[in-house]
């Protein structure tokens, strides 16, 4: 048809894609400039375990990718129909070694990041508790539509959309929710999510390292007011976080009964609130709330 | 009374949104524009008799191709709609959206780019090439496949309702997680539309697997051998036994959810009982070798490419066919790498995280033995080779982004991200939608009689890819900072906005693809005659269904081949085809409607479960029973064409290919230009108002 052509412009789709490439790359770096990207910039012990496991993969796959996809687009230049100076097969030649070789070497990377994947999982695995020594600091964690109730019971406060917590000490969430879909309780800064449900209890542990205020959101849709779902957790040094308490001490509010019913009642954007005080069976009497349904909160009790 | 005849069905429920009232009126403008133009030119009787209550795969697949590509269209519109949303609603703009109305968006456009285009697609292809390449004249149970169809559409018209009638659609995300899809957080009718759209419609699915397994097992041409088969159809088999595996479990799950929001019961319910993990769970059992079921045909596809345009034999048949099976086998047991993030204790998350690692290896074999195939072949880069180029970058890219989520710790960090919307995307769009474009590009030539215009193709070609890149690009990045999917809203510190307009941008691009996709529709039936394809054989083809004429014939072989080799059509033409040929008696199948008026109780009966109209569910269910059971009482299925009548067809056929390139066509040159298109266009169009043409019409 257009062999010609074809035969003269071989090398130029070639150069098109690596300029493409390079200005898609150049682009995103741009747009990056200034920007606080949270899952390659983290601030806990967990999070930045994670990151090291996310780039000792890709390293892994890139390892049996570029060679790979180097030899696919180089081979099929080269053995483009234009190119008299390769001789062609119109067989394949059977090859036992080739066979057995297209096999073992996806299997050997998968092995590996088999062998590297399966410790990790269980070292960090969210309900594993953190091995420091200290005494963690518990804070009980309440999906509501379309807010974050925290308890925190040995200090006998609670918060909406807001948490402070100690710099390196290690924190013990125990994440549930109440007349609320499935939710997500994610920092992406501190650790991974894990899922807040009813009638069920989640244990996720963390210890943040670097001071600062961090975003967190539920990932998992749960309504109308799900994108604004947001609370801030900030990381602060133990003096700090101790007087944060004796200030949310004195606010005027209290998280009662009637308070809590009111806190079911659906509501978007909401703003941050604290309470002097928590009525302690508070989460204990909203579990049993669920109490006949088939979940398991074994894990946390 | 009222509430007995009409259930929930009020005013209330017409659309009343000013972009709905738009949709409403363009879908319902549409519909009547059509119907005007099909009376006007006195289509009706034909449509009917030769396309609607057709029982041949190939007429069906073009139907599926049909409805899919408009599918499309709709789904893309969804997608332009979201991402607009997202480029917009940064800090105190909220976009243009209300929160509802988005999440309702993006649950239909997932709904619609998986069960309405991409298993359209695959079902149109298949429907189409398979009994081709097996060398068979028609389906195991022909009826089975136009009950299936209509069933498809019975879905598609479901899932569009909301459109015509009002109400709403699910707002759920596209498996409607329970409990927010539970009536306690979701009371309207969505999630009751999202049931019966995808239970219709599933069960269609699950038909036409059985119906394409048993064609696949029992029809094949005399010699040839389950290991002689052509890659494609491995790869539709292994698909369609996954379909029939998952889709059962689909069917099961939808009906419990049915109990639980229409009569009151606790499966999936947070309360009394109830546990919604076993939804999840259930649901991903069935979505996640959905995905696969979508893939392995495309994978057929390239398979075929590749060896077609290296002009040389699949290097590694067997591991080729064994990657097949093993990514379906493994398939069935991956789907709780969907939820690490529940909770599950760390033993069994590792399992999990196993076995998607195991899955990864089928994939990576095939990969690998494309690459053998190639080498030392000579290899032609026509549209359908380009597109299976990029798909391999984009599917390497998306594979690895798959096998990072594999690792449960760095599934918690990523789950719900953008990260894995841009993953599924990439597989999804580069692995099976790139797959379904390189196979009609690949096919067009048999179901048409002509080739494309391979210069359009190629824009369009680059259009998807720098448009992909450009949208998911952005993505990968959002989700790498902590950006969570399905945002209708987000804080302007968060510094996504720039990425959410570059993927708008990037969504846009894609857009012009798409155009220029059916630009190159256009502009190819436009120069049909001198595109038309010399010995039905355009690309050198080495399967069966290239032996055929193009179009084939109803009967697709006047002479059931006898194979001998993989290649059969290749090996045919080495030895040279046969000069004589024995015309015999041909058994066909007889045209049905039952298919239709089935599915159109089906639709009827789902309709009134949506509104709770129970006595005309009643109806809708007992309409199907009868239908059903007439049916299986009609016992005049088949007609014969005689061996005589076979030949005249034949000698016709034959005398109308030779002068199939005389015809006179407009355009400059082969392929015309883009610009040649537009002047055409143009032109016609001024034409058009200047001598009022349209008065003739």
């Amino acid at each position: 048809m257009t062999k010609q052509k074809q035969q003269q412009g071989s090398k130029r789709p070639i150069l098109f894609v690596f300029l493409g490439i390079f200005t898609l790359v150049l682009i995103i770096t741009l747009l990056l400039r200034g920007n606080d990207v949270a899952l390659l910039n983290p601030k806990g012990t967990i999070a930045r375990d994670q990151r090291g496991l996310m780039f000792t993969s890709v390293l892994l796959l890139l390892e049996i990718a570029i060679p790979t996809l180097t030899a696919f687009y180089f081979i099929a230049w080269k053995y483009r129909e234009s190119n008299h100076t390769v001789t062609h097969q119109t067989k394949p030649r059977h090859s036992k070694a080739l066979v057995f070789g297209i096999w073992a070497a996806p299997t050997t990377i998968m092995l590996i990041l088999a062998t590297v994947m399966w410790p990790a999982t269980h070292r960090l695995a969210p309900q594993r508790a953190l091995e420091t020594g200290t005494k963690p600091l518990k804070i009980q964690v309440i999906a509501m539509r379309w807010k974050w109730l925290f308890i925190y019971p040995d200090q006998n406060i609670a918060t909406i959309n807001f948490i402070q917590i100690p710099i390196d000490t290690p924190i013990q969430f125990t994440i549930t929710a109440d007349e609320t879909p499935m939710s997500s309780f994610w920092i992406p800064h501190l650790a991974g999510q894990l899922y807040a449900m009813t009638g069920h209890v989640n244990q996720l542990n963390l210890m943040a390292d670097v001071a600062g205020d961090y975003t967190g959101s539920s990932a998992e849709i749960n309504g109308s007011g799900f994108a604004g779902m947001r609370f801030t957790t900030r990381v602060s040094t133990a003096q700090d976080y101790n007087s944060w308490v004796d200030s949310v001490k004195d606010s005027k509010d209290i998280l009662d009964t009637t308070e809590y019913q009111k806190l079911l009642v659906p509501s978007e954007y909401n703003k941050v609130g604290y309470y002097a005080q928590a009525g302690p069976d508070i989460y204990a009497t909203m579990l049993t709330k669920y109490s006949g349904s088939h979940n398991h909160h074994t894990e946390a009790e | 009374m009222r509430e007995f005849l009409l259930g929930r069905l009020n005013a209330h429920a017409l659309p009343h949104e000013w972009f709905t009232i738009g949709g409403s009126l363009a879908f319902i403008g549409l519909t009547v524009f059509a119907i005007i133009v099909i009376t006007r030119m006195k289509r009706w009787k034909w449509l009917w008799n030769e396309w609607f209550t057709s029982v041949d795969p190939k007429k069906i697949g073009i139907m599926y191709f049909i409805v899919g590509g408009f599918m499309l269209l709709r789904g893309g519109l969804d997608a332009i709609m979201i991402w607009l949303q997202q480029a917009l609603a940064s800090g105190s703009s909220h976009g243009y959206l209300t929160a509802n109305h988005f999440q309702q968006i993006f649950t239909a456009h997932g709904n619609i780019m998986v069960f309405f285009v991409a298993m359209a697609f695959v079902f149109g292809l298949i429907n189409y090439i398979v009994p081709l390449q097996i060398g068979a004249r028609d389906l195991a149970s022909p009826f089975l496949n136009t009950l299936g169809f209509w069933l498809f559409v019975a879905g598609v018209i479901m899932v569009n309702m909301f459109f015509l009638l009002g109400g709403e659609y699910a707002a759920t995300g596209w498996l409607a997680v329970a409990p927010l899809s539970g009536t306690q957080f979701s009371p309207g009718v969505g999630v009751d539309y999202w049931i019966w759209s995808l239970q219709i419609s599933g069960i269609g699915t699950t038909l036409g697997a059985i119906n394409f397994i048993m064609t696949i097992l029992k029809m094949r041409a005399p010699g040839m051998t389950l290991r002689k088969m052509p890659l494609f159809t491995w790869g539709s088999l292994c698909s369609m036994i996954m379909a029939v595996t998952v889709f059962p479990l689909l069917t099961a799950t939808l009906f419990l959810m049915f109990i639980d929001r229409s009569f009151g019961a606790h499966f999936f319910t947070t309360n009394l009982g109830g546990n919604a993990m076993m939804y999840t769970n259930l649901i991903w059992m069935w979505g996640h070798p959905e995905v696969y079921i979508l893939m392995l045909p495309s994978f057929g596809v390239f398979s075929e490419i590749v060896s077609t345009f290296s002009r040389k034999a699949a290097a590694s048949y067997m591991t080729n066919v064994l990657g097949m099976i093993g990514v379906s086998a493994f398939a069935l047991s991956v789907w709780l790498h969907h939820f690490f993030t529940m909770g599950s204790s760390a033993d069994v998350n590792a399992f999990f995280g196993l076995m998607t690692m195991i899955i990864a290896i089928p994939t990576s074999v095939l990969f690998l033995s494309w690459i053998a195939t190639m080498y030392k072949g000579r290899i032609r880069f026509d549209t359908p080779m380009l597109w299976f180029l990029g798909f391999v970058a984009l599917f390497a890219v998306g594979g690895m982004a798959g096998v990072i989520l594999a690792v449960p710790p760095v599934d918690f960090q990523l789950h719900n991200s953008l990260f894995l919307v841009a993953h599924f995307h990439t597989m999804v769009v580069g692995g099976v939608l790139f797959g379904i474009f390189a196979g009609l590009s690949y096919w067009f030539p048999k179901i048409a009689g002509f080739r494309l215009n391979e210069r359009i193709g190629k824009y369009a070609f680059w259009c998807w890819v720098i448009g992909f890149l450009m949208a998911f690009t952005p993505l990968y990045v959002l989700g790498l900072m902590g950006a969570t999917r399905r945002l209708d809203h987000y804080e302007g510190s968060t510094g996504y906005q720039p990425f959410f307009i570059m993927a708008l941008f990037g969504g846009i691009v894609i857009m012009i693809g798409v155009a220029l996709q059916i630009v190159q529709i256009v502009a190819s039936i436009m120069q049909r005659h001198r595109l038309a394809v010399d010995n039905a054989d355009p690309w050198d083809g080495r399967t069966l269904e290239w032996a055929t004429p193009s179009t084939p014939p109803s009967y697709n072989f006047t002479v059931i081949p006898t194979v001998t080799s993989r290649d059969a059509y290749f090996e045919m033409k080495q030895q040279g085809l046969p000069s004589k040929t024995v015309y015999e008696n041909i058994h066909m199948p007889r045209n049905t409607a039952s298919g239709i008026y089935i599915s159109a109780f089906a639709f009827v009966a789902g309709f009134g479960f949506v509104w709770h109209m129970f006595w005309l569910a009643g109806i809708g269910i007992l309409g199907m029973i009868i239908f059903t059971i007439t049916r299986t009482f009609n016992e005049d299925t088949e007609y014969t064409i005689p061996a005589a009548e076979v030949e005249k067809m034949e000698k016709e056929r034959a005398k109308k290919a030779l002068t199939a390139r005389e015809g006179k066509d407009i355009g400059g040159d082969e392929d015309m230009t883009l610009r040649q298109f537009i002047v055409i266009v143009v032109t016609w169009a001024l034409s058009v108002i200047k001598e009022k043409k349209w008065r003739t019409w």
